[in-house]
């Protein structure tokens, strides 16, 4: 715990335009992203939806999570952020969780061989 | 304008994953979940700081509006590639109450919740249990040895924790990569025979 950070508040407030809910329902905290192969120029996004972009170029594939890690957003933020990003076209996404994978027994085989293996 | 800095150098992900999923490690504060997801992730595990409310409601509280009262909480997580198309995440969550918006976000499509506990202080997991249920989660249950923690009876936790009897319970040093992937091998044998067994129901 951190304790309070205004002005960090104010910011993220700003960035999204006020808005706390991403404008797609399938962005999650672990859907994988990469920027789409364009040469648009960004300088019309804001820093941070800009940065997402140029942290996802060139075929980089990582999870809405780590995108955030890396630029020091909250996750929270990032989901928005993302989401207008794929509605503007320069984010894609490859999958998403589905709501109900701990009924997906090939998956769950497949987690524990990997698992497994590590032993 | 320049652009918001990366505080550290990406470790991308192989373009062969098309698959991620995530596993919640939940607990109260100090039982040893940030120790546990850097013992077992393969980067060095990511932290961000996620805003709550001291009250906690709605979606809004998640952004952060400023005139709320509002705290922050570091959330870390790391990650496992499984296969050459499967990655695993790790998400350290924090029990409290005040923090279910970070919960909702962390538990959908999670595969289940491997709950840390600590024997010097059993009740202190109480609400973390109460938001693993409260999400739906099947969980597992490692129990971590603190020094001066009492040596733990099987039957002893599973009683004080009120733990179903297929429950899995195992003890773990968080510290340690062998007994931490165990830990979580027995979660996800009990989550294939969960799935297993209701398929059988359908
Ligand atoms: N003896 C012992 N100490 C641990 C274990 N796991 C964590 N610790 C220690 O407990 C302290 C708190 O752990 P931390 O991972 O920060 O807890 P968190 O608040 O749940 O993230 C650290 O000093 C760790 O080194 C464990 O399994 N055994
Ligand atoms: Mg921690």
């Amino acid at each position: 715990m951190s304790g309070q950070d205004d002005s960090s508040l104010v910011r993220s407030y700003v960035i999204t335009g006020g808005r706390a809910k991403p404008s797609r329902a399938d962005i999650d905290v672990i859907t994988l992203i990469k920027a789409t192969p364009s040469n648009e120029p960004l300088h019309r996004l804001n820093r941070e939806k800009r940065s997402i972009v140029e942290l996802c170029r060139g075929g980089a594939l990582m999870t809405v999570a780590e995108a955030a890690g890396y630029l020091n957003l909250s996750v929270a933020l990032t989901k928005v952020l993302v989401a207008d990003l794929v509605d503007e076209q320069l984010i894609t996404t490859r999958t998403s969780p589905t709501s109900t994978p701990a009924t997906d027994r090939t998956l769950l085989e497949e987690v524990l061989n990997g698992l497994r293996a590590r032993l | 304008m320049g652009s918001a800095p990366v505080s550290k150098q990406p470790i991308y992900l192989a373009d062969t994953v098309q698959v991620a999923t995530k596993i919640l490690v939940a607990g109260h504060f100090g039982v040893g979940k940030t120790t546990y997801v850097g013992t077992l992730s393969e980067i060095d595990p990511l932290r961000t700081e996620e805003v709550m409310t001291a009250s906690s409601v709605g979606y809004d509280d998640l952004v952060g509006l400023p005139d709320k009262k509002t705290t922050t909480v570091a959330m870390d997580f790391g990650r496992l590639t499984l296969s050459p198309r499967l990655v695993l995440y790790l998400f350290g969550a924090p029990g409290q109450e005040r923090f279910r918006r970070l919960w909702q976000d962390l538990a959908y499509g999670a595969l289940g919740a491997l709950v840390l506990a600590d024997t010097r202080n059993l009740a202190e997991s109480f609400p973390v249990f109460d938001r693993v249920e409260e999400f739906g989660l099947p969980y597992g249950v490692a129990v971590n040895h603190f020094a001066g923690g009492r040596r733990f009876d099987e039957a002893e936790v599973r009683d004080a924790l009120d733990l179903h009897q297929d429950t899995p319970l195992v003890t773990c040093d968080a510290r340690d990569p062998q007994s931490s992937t165990i830990a979580l091998i027995r979660l996800v044998e009990h989550l294939h025979e969960r799935a297993v067994h209701q398929e059988s129901f359908r």
